[in-house]
């Protein structure tokens, strides 16, 4: 990281390195899975036909599903790992990672930190005071989570429908099928606008936070975001740990450049979905 | 003799025939008891060999061997009988004798002889004219029946022979109108049947010209004048009209006789064979004429030149020119002035031309459409080939171009069609069948004629066409004929009609013109809104299930309706035989997933997840998932919405915070510098 060094001030490292490389994997099998995906699903739309086409044809998008499955399977047990190896290395106990101080479980300051947001959304009272992972990044986190364990499980049924059904009836693979794609179409949809809309569109992040893929940023925006991480690191006096030089500008630009790319292919999708839903729904 | 005649009859088992030799026999034994001179008196002298006696000046052997006599017809015959001048005469008699009488016995032979061409010569004093014993002998006379009797029928041309061979007295001083009679004969398949092969049931001279009674053919009653050489030939050929049928209709027979040929005209007499008719109106005397290559019609200027070579190596090589352009006069000396007509092919060509005359394309003509073929449009004139012969405009391989001159888009008949096929010669070329015939040179392929026919092409409304709907299983089963089994077992084809719906015929799936194979990706994707077409419902909820949507998306491996359904043996899944009977559907499913079990094949193959009460799983879940896609949105929606305006306002604030501060913050990033 030496040599990628760039003058000024240090940043905050808010994502470590595994985090950032499994997020790219997460965005491009996401990306893959969605698009693949949702040319059965609307198969019945002229944009189905024509994507399959472009990926090679109907036999070579199932093969990309199944690949980027796999990845993201594979994105999904590392992360364990990785959740298991900072237990040893970094909070010692399971009780420290679960219910400490950073931990992703929902909190009590997290359904006080919802009410404060309502109140300041309607301007009646101010920002409130988020921490280092805020309700709504939970709430993606255990909605990804929660995904995984529903769309991994249908899809398996539905890769290995003759070994499922040894023990499940062969109705299950049809509703395992309605399972899958609408837990599909609900994670890219809430991807690809509600989450793209929480990093990229939210004014004040406009048009693009890095973070996710630098896995730094400024103090300042450490101190606005999350005042209540700040504040503790300040506390705790843990902050000089964290800060690290910035990327270079060639990398904010690949970021950037991967980022966008990224959410083009997230809207088109969307746009699609709502053109196959609304339009030619059947 | 008469009891070795009348057992030898007796031994044939013909009680009939011994029936007719007795009364035969007793009628020339009647003058035995009649005449008192005894044979005897008479043989004491004609027994000897050395006796002679003279006949118009010349002396001849008078002897009678009697056994000749004993073994004769006539052995129990008095010798006066015949010799009735020596009746009651005073032995030994006067020479010469009168020729002997076969009266009265034989009284209704003679009368007809009397009356032939053969009495009135003798009538007139014509020293060859034949008496009896010309052609029966003397003394040794044999039965008829007896091979050994001189007219015995293998004997008889040999007797008539005997004055109408070619170089006799008869036939070269008397106005004899055939030549070479007994050569031809020979040759004829009446003279080879007799004289080769032996079969005494062959015609032989009498069969036709009678016995007795032979006339010229000029003589109203002769048997071989016009109007009686039918009923003449018919002794033997009685089945006549059936084998001329395809030449001259069965009832023109007995109703239009007089206009018919006669046998003669075409079997010529005494030639008669199978290979017919290189006389008659001869070729040669057409090509006079005709072989000139400036010859034109007077009427429409047409050139009117033969070239006997294409004749010659047409299909109508032994046809003679007067067979197709009938109405020819031979005693004219433009034989061909009293043609009026064109040629009609269906005198030889009877039951082809029938089919054309209740064709599309006959009643046109029949309506004087000018744009209508007839049948030199497709077959040519002079240079006629047979179908089977590659440079025949009616081969196989070149039927579609036959055809395509007046079916071609924008051809005659193209134009006249108003129905629903159109660019039919090229839909064909590119079609299965047309690859295979043009492009692969199968000329078994099925061409236009083969489903339209040739001769019987009618539009497919019409119930007798080829092509009509009803027909169409049978038309494509002449070739098809497994597919076409299995279809009419199917639940498609066969006739129990409880649905009363109209089934699919072979062209409803496979189309008319533009028939592909049925392993191309073309085929496999359409047949799905095929069989939508009347399975509306079925097939809209197997497009909702992973078979139907790959299948949009252009995969064709996967399940399609006949990789489940069957495709020509379609059954109704609760009949045993059926794909998706119970028995069978584990293995039907195993036939793409190996592995299938009968759990396996549990999966809805129609399933919609919009019907409560049959797919109640699909139904819930479905409801389930979108309801947890609704609330997460609205939640995540409104939360978002918001924000929005919130963020706003903050964006605008901290923007103003760092244009407040003095020096601006180091550690500005890009997305701010964009910002500005």
């Amino acid at each position: 990281m030496s040599e990628m060094q760039a003058s000024g001030p240090k940043e905050y490292l808010r994502f470590s390195r595994v985090n950032r490389v499994l997020h790219i994997v997460m965005i491009v099998s996401f990306i893959s899975l969605a698009m693949t995906g949702m040319t059965l699903k609307f198969s019945y739309t002229g944009w189905a036909a024509a994507m399959s086409h472009l990926m090679g044809g109907y036999e070579s998008a199932g093969f990309v599903h199944r690949l980027a499955a796999t990845a993201m399977i594979l994105a999904f047990i590392v992360h364990l790992g990785d959740l298991i190896h900072r237990k040893r290395t970094e909070f010692g106990s399971w009780k420290k990672l679960l219910f400490g101080p950073d931990t992703m479980l929902p909190t009590k300051k997290d359904l006080r930190d919802v009410v404060g947001s309502v109140k300041w959304f309607l301007g009646k009272g101010p920002r409130p005071q988020y921490g280092r992972w805020t309700y709504w990044e939970k709430f993606d986190y255990f909605a990804v989570f929660w995904g995984m364990m529903v769309i991994g499980s249908t899809g398996l049924t539905l890769w290995f429908p003759e070994f499922f059904t040894r023990f499940m009836p062969g109705e299950f693979l049809n509703v395992a099928t309605i399972v899958h794609s609408d837990e599909a179409l609900l994670a890219t949809g809430f991807i690809f606008t509600i989450h793209f809309f929480n990093t990229h569109l939210r004014p004040e992040k406009f048009p693009m936070d890095t973070v996710v893929f630098t896995g730094r940023m400024s103090v300042e925006e450490l101190k606005m975001d999350k005042p209540a991480e700040y504040e503790e690191l300040v506390r705790t006096g843990r902050l000089e740990q964290y800060l690290v030089d910035p990327y270079p500008p060639v990398v904010i630009k690949a970021a950037r450049a991967f980022g966008w790319t990224a959410l083009a292919i997230g809207f088109s999708i969307v746009l699609w979905i709502l053109y196959a839903m609304i339009f030619a729904y059947r | 003799m008469i009891i070795a005649h009348s057992s030898r009859a007796g031994l044939r088992g013909r009680t009939c025939a011994t029936a007719a030799a007795l009364v035969w026999l007793s009628v020339v034994s009647l003058p035995v008891t009649a005449v008192g001179q005894e044979n005897d008196e008479c043989l004491m002298c004609h027994s000897d060999v050395t006796l002679t006696g003279t006949r118009k000046g010349r002396t001849v052997s008078v002897y009678v061997d009697p056994k000749k006599v004993a073994l004769s017809v006539h052995a129990s015959v008095q010798c006066v009988a015949c010799h009735a001048d020596l009746e009651g005469k005073e032995l030994p008699h006067e020479a010469p004798v009168a020729r002997t009488v076969c009266t009265p016995c034989h009284d209704a032979e003679q009368e007809l002889h009397k009356a032939s061409l053969h009495g009135r010569a003798i009538e007139r004093g014509d020293p060859l004219a034949p008496y009896c014993n010309d052609c029966h002998g003397s003394h040794d006379i044999l039965p008829v029946r007896d091979h050994r009797s001189t007219v015995a029928p293998i004997r008889i041309p040999y007797v008539c022979g005997k004055c109408h061979r070619e170089g006799a007295p008869v036939q070269r001083q008397r106005q004899i109108h055939q030549s070479n009679i007994l050569e031809n004969y020979s040759e004829s398949i009446h003279g080879e049947g007799l004289l080769k092969k032996g079969l005494a049931v062959s015609a032989t001279c009498a069969s036709c010209h009678t016995a007795h009674s032979i006339l010229p053919h000029t003589d109203a009653r002769s048997s071989i004048a016009r109007r009686n050489i039918v009923g003449t030939c018919t002794v033997c050929h009685v089945e006549i009209e059936a084998v001329h049928r395809k030449v001259i209709r069965g009832e023109l027979w007995e109703k239009e006789a007089n206009v018919l040929p006669a046998c003669v005209d075409c079997h010529q007499p005494h030639k008669a064979r199978k290979v017919f008719y290189d006389q008659g109106m001869s070729d040669a005397d057409c090509m006079r004429c005709h072989e000139d290559p400036a010859i034109r019609s007077s009427k429409d200027g047409r050139s009117l030149t033969v070239r006997l070579s294409e004749v010659k190596g047409s299909r109508h090589t032994r046809i003679s020119c007067s067979q197709c352009h009938a109405e020819v006069n031979a005693s004219r000396r433009r034989a061909c002035e009293t043609i009026t007509h064109g040629v009609d092919c269906s005198s030889c060509h009877a039951e082809v031309a029938q089919q054309y005359q209740r064709s599309m394309h006959g009643l046109l003509l029949a309506k004087g459409d000018t744009n209508a073929p007839s049948c030199i449009e497709c077959h040519g004139t002079h240079a006629v080939l047979g179908r089977a012969d590659p440079p025949s405009k009616t081969f196989p391989t070149n039927v579609p171009e036959l055809c395509a001159r007046c079916h071609r888009e924008g051809n005659k008949a193209a134009v006249r069609y108003q129905g629903t096929e159109r660019d039919v010669v090229e839909h064909y070329t590119e079609s299965i069948h047309g690859k295979g015939l043009l492009k692969s040179g199968l000329t078994v392929t099925a061409t236009c004629s083969d489903c339209h026919t040739a001769h019987s092409v009618l539009p497919r409304a019409d119930s007798a066409s080829s092509v009509n709907r009803a027909n169409i299983p049978e038309t494509c089963g002449r070739c098809h004929h497994g597919i076409e089994e299995q279809f009419l077992m199917s639940v498609h084809g066969r006739p129990d009609g409880s649905s009363g719906k109209e089934r699919p015929v072979c062209s409803d799936c496979h189309s008319a013109h533009t028939i592909r194979r049925a392993d191309t990706d073309g085929f496999k994707l359409d047949i799905m809104q095929k069989c939508g077409r009347c399975h509306e419902a079925i097939a809209a909820t197997y497009f909702d299930t992973y078979h139907g949507k790959v299948s949009q998306l252009g995969y064709t491996k996967t399940a399609k309706c006949y990789d489940c359904h069957g495709a020509h043996d379609i059954l109704p899944v609760a009949e045993p035989r059926s794909h998706l009977s119970r028995e069978n559907v584990v293995a039907t499913c195993q036939r793409c997933h190996p592995g299938a079990t009968r759990r396996f094949a549990g999966y809805l193959t129609h399933a919609t997840h919009h019907d409560p009460d049959k797919y109640p799983y699909l139904f819930y879940a479905f409801w389930g998932m979108t309801g947890l896609l609704v609330v997460t949105f609205v939640f995540s929606g409104i939360h978002t919405a918001l924000w929005f305006p919130r963020a706003l306002k903050l964006r605008r604030e901290r923007m103003r915070g760092e244009a407040a501060a003095e020096p601006p913050p180091a550690g500005a990033n890009g997305e701010e510098k964009a910002d500005e």
